[in-house]
């Protein structure tokens, strides 16, 4: 590797700062406090509880949050392209309601699958339109859209679960090579959005677009285009994410996921990723995903107090943004 | 309060001085106001005359100086302090509460409620209608500001003038947004309120207006003040002499490029509201000016022919083919390149890395695929850097740690690696230090010489006097002036940007 600073050209008057040294790059970055975090999160739950010493059962406790995890890792991209969305949870109720309620009145599997994921690739879409086409702030049309696809989904199930075939539940059962199915797909998908993200083109442009999306139209990036998939890939990986929940749970409910953009929200900051675009990691939600597990869990086996432990994560996503704030604040000059 | 004697001014400004962050815009401004007189301050953009004005109504505090009111020493530390003093600055766009009404407008930080807070309605709204009787307005005041026209509004702002009996009323560009019928209403007020004593501060670009309205000027330049005479004894050309009259620095004139086809011409091209009719040409290997004042839909121009606020009338043809232009990626493709006025803005991703920045426009080859060749971009990027000796510590810095110089150079450089046949450059050296801005002329010389058609957008005459073969003048929107290398002066390109009449204004 060439030390840029060495080459000749490069040597340069005072105007050129020094380059920050390299450990520094990389112990101040959001991912690693994360990192640190699950280490610290993982060393108290296991002296609460041995369980914790156990990889099954750490895995398995997993399964309960794949789902968002995998929803969150969409999200952070979104974010980073200094947008946001507040329905994914919502749009998992209605597009696994609609998915149950087709296989109910025709048995056809596949064709349920086909509505549940067309849904919510309708349901990203109407956002994208919303945001991107009339120029709405996106914190204000999720907000409504989160309200409208849940008020939608008790409409459509009414307070009753639908309850589907035996086949199709129980995915988090389902083990591949020892590992539950969920934490699989939602490691490839980690693989994959990391890759893209982090190697093609398109991630570098969603970059640029959170940091400054004027520049970035300038230079001849589409950034509404690009937005305007980013919503719709979060629509589809809600629905992907709502019938997922529908395997592990049985039946379907109109308040399947309820909450659930909050802690795809809370990954999405504890990772490390920039509430207001331009920075922020596949790897740092990965690991987020892991600490909010670790961490959910270990307080439910303490069984503590529900209120205490929603207290908890509310402190946590304040402490993340706030941390989060200060890295990049001192890092930025 | 005691009257001075009628000889000594109302204001008497010694060795005003004002600096921004170590940039000194205005030096050692010796000026006397005198009451019952209409005094234009004139001058190029920047040259000082809105700062002075601004210091007068407190907005900005000067650096040195003093100045006396009636002979007595002030200090004007803020608008408020202003206004009790008498001085009262007019701004061109009124800032004013658009949903209260006019009455409300009027009294606006002057009136205080009853013990309990009631407001005297119906105190205000006479008070309110007797004020703009006085001015001879018909207005309704209980009507809303929203809605009346930015000439009624700027008598709301008069007559708030009227109001806390202000002796100095500072008219910052009045008469831009107003037709010629409006111009002559507020004429018409500004005469009457310099009979009746009091002192009226005009700052203008229009010499005719100038000529028909005011008793003085004075000419600004570079932040100096450059004269102050009776408007009769000057000519329209002495005034423009003197606004311009700095001496022309010696640039490298440009290398002789061979010029070849057209490359890119615009016909008719408009934009209601913005510019209108705009039509010129650029031939390959050819730079053309455009020059102009600020907002004379210059950059609307440029911004139009490159997808970001495209016209809605009028056709682009570039290297002979009709095109249209929506977005700016199609102008890319179609070898067009724009290095944007605002960096800051349109131009820096000023946290990501510099090697990022300067890729940004060129994916394809960079990431063919799809995916990003980290040494093809590295290649890329540092040959560049060495091409335009653009200092840094290391490619992977955020480009907000350069200075600025380098960040547009790294911006130049985005451009260059899409090998553009036609290049827009609009003010590229705002903002950098003067050693930076010869290497950018002899870099423009050399991009005309490869071939490439240029167009300039310059404020500064002595740049486009040196680097063009022709220089464009805009002026409100129009072209005014196509001058070709060997007529160019700096009074003809002034004399095509400064409006003078005011019929170009009738909308």
């Amino acid at each position: 590797m060439t030390d840029q600073t060495s080459t000749p050209t490069a040597v340069s008057a005072l105007d050129a700062a020094p380059p920050r040294p390299r450990w520094q790059v990389i112990l101040i970055r959001p991912e690693t406090m994360t990192f640190v975090l699950l280490v610290l999160a993982f060393i108290v739950s296991s002296s609460i509880s041995p369980y914790f010493l156990d990889i099954n059962y750490i895995l398995s406790s997993f399964t309960l949050y794949a789902e968002f995890s995998i929803v969150a890792l969409v999200l952070t991209m979104v974010i980073i392209a200094g947008e946001i969305d507040l329905s994914p949870a919502a749009n998992m109720a209605l597009s696994a309601c609609l998915f149950a309620w087709t296989y109910q009145a025709t048995q056809s599997m596949p064709l349920a699958i086909l509505v549940g994921l067309g849904a919510g690739i309708a349901m990203g879409a109407f956002n994208a339109v919303l945001v991107i086409g009339m120029q709405l702030p996106s914190i204000i049309v999720t907000i409504g859209t989160l309200t409208l696809y849940r008020g939608l989904a008790q409409i459509i199930a009414g307070d009753q679960s639908i309850r589907l075939p035996d086949y199709f539940i129980g995915i988090n059962n389902d083990l591949w090579l020892g590992v539950p199915v969920p934490v699989i797909i939602f490691v490839v998908v980690t693989i994959a959005l990391a890759f893209f993200l982090g190697a093609t083109i398109w991630g570098r442009q969603i970059y640029q677009i959170g940091t400054n999306e004027v520049a970035a139209q300038h230079a001849g990036i589409r950034a509404r285009r690009i937005k305007f998939m980013l919503f719709l890939a979060m629509g589809f990986a809600s629905a992907v994410a709502g019938m997922m929940t529908a395997s592990r749970l049985g039946s379907v409910r109109y308040d399947l996921g309820l909450g659930g953009e909050l802690q795809m929200v809370l990954m999405a900051m504890l990772g490390g990723t920039y509430i207001f675009g331009g920075r922020g990691t596949i790897l740092g939600t990965f690991l987020a995903a892991w600490l909010l597990s670790v961490i959910s869990t270990g307080m439910l086996t303490a069984q503590w107090l529900p209120a205490t432990q929603l207290c908890v994560l509310g402190l946590l996503l304040i402490i993340s943004i706030v941390a989060t704030n200060l890295i990049y604040s001192r890092t930025q000059r | 309060m005691a009257e001075a004697a009628a000889d000594t001014p109302l204001i008497a400004a010694r060795g005003i001085s004002k600096s921004f962050a170590q940039i000194e815009v205005l030096r050692d401004v010796d000026l006397d106001l005198r009451r019952g007189e209409i005094h234009a301050l004139l001058g190029e953009n920047g040259a000082g005359k809105s700062t002075f004005a601004k210091i007068l109504a407190g907005v900005h505090r000067p650096t040195r100086g003093t100045l006396k009111l009636n002979g007595e020493p002030v200090e004007i530390p803020n608008p408020i302090v202003a206004q009790r003093l008498g001085i009262t600055l007019i701004h061109q766009e009124p800032i004013s509460f658009p949903d209260l009404s006019v009455a409300e407008n009027l009294v606006l930080g002057r009136t205080r409620g009853s013990p309990l807070g009631r407001v005297p309605w119906a105190q205000m709204t006479r008070e309110a209608r007797e004020l703009m009787d006085l001015l001879g307005v018909r207005m309704d005041v209980t009507k809303p500001m929203r809605g009346l026209s930015i000439a009624d509004q700027q008598m709301v702002e008069i007559a708030r003038a009227l109001a806390s009996d202000s002796r100095l009323i500072i008219m910052d560009e009045p008469t831009a947004p107003l037709t010629p019928k409006e111009v002559d209403t507020l004429f018409a007020i500004a005469r009457r309120l310099r009979d009746e004593g009091r002192t009226i501060v005009f700052i203008s670009h229009r010499l005719e207006e100038v000529r028909a309205l005011c008793d003085r000027v004075t000419v600004f330049r570079d932040g100096n003040k450059i004269a102050t005479e009776e408007i009769g004894k000057l000519t329209d050309a002495d005034i423009i002499r003197l606004m311009i009259g700095r001496p022309l620095r010696e640039y490298m004139h440009k290398s002789r490029a061979e010029i070849g086809e057209v490359a890119l011409k615009v016909e008719n091209l408009t934009l209601p509201g913005t510019f209108r009719d705009v039509s010129f040409e650029v031939k390959k290997g050819e730079i053309v000016g455009l020059g102009g004042l600020v907002g004379a839909g210059r950059t609307d121009v440029a911004r139009a022919i490159f997808g970001v606020a495209p016209a809605t009338s009028g056709t682009v043809s570039i290297n002979g083919r009709p095109v249209d232009i929506r977005e700016p990626s199609q102008a890319i493709a179609l070898g067009l390149a724009y290095v944007s006025e605002d960096r800051a803005v349109s131009g820096i991703f000023r946290t990501l890395s510099v090697e990022e920045n300067i890729t940004a426009a060129i994916p394809r080859k960079i990431a063919p695929g799809g995916i990003i060749r980290g040494a093809l971009e590295k290649a890329l990027a540092s040959e560049s850097v060495r091409k335009l000796r653009i200092r840094l510590a290391s490619l992977r810095q955020p480009i907000g740690e350069l200075s600025g110089g380098n960040q547009q150079k790294a911006i130049l450089a985005r451009w260059l690696l899409t090998d553009p046949s036609v290049l827009i450059l609009d003010e590229p050296t705002r903002g950098i230090d003067i050693g930076v801005k010869a290497e950018f002329y002899e870099m423009i010389g050399e991009l005309a010489a490869g071939g490439r058609a240029i167009l300039l957008i310059s404020s500064e005459l002595p740049e486009l006097l040196a680097l063009c073969d022709r220089v464009l003048v805009m002026s409100e929107g129009r072209l005014t002036a196509n001058i070709a290398r060997a007529d160019a002066t700096q009074e003809a390109i002034m004399s095509a940007a400064v409006p003078r009449s005011t019929q170009a204004v009738a909308a």
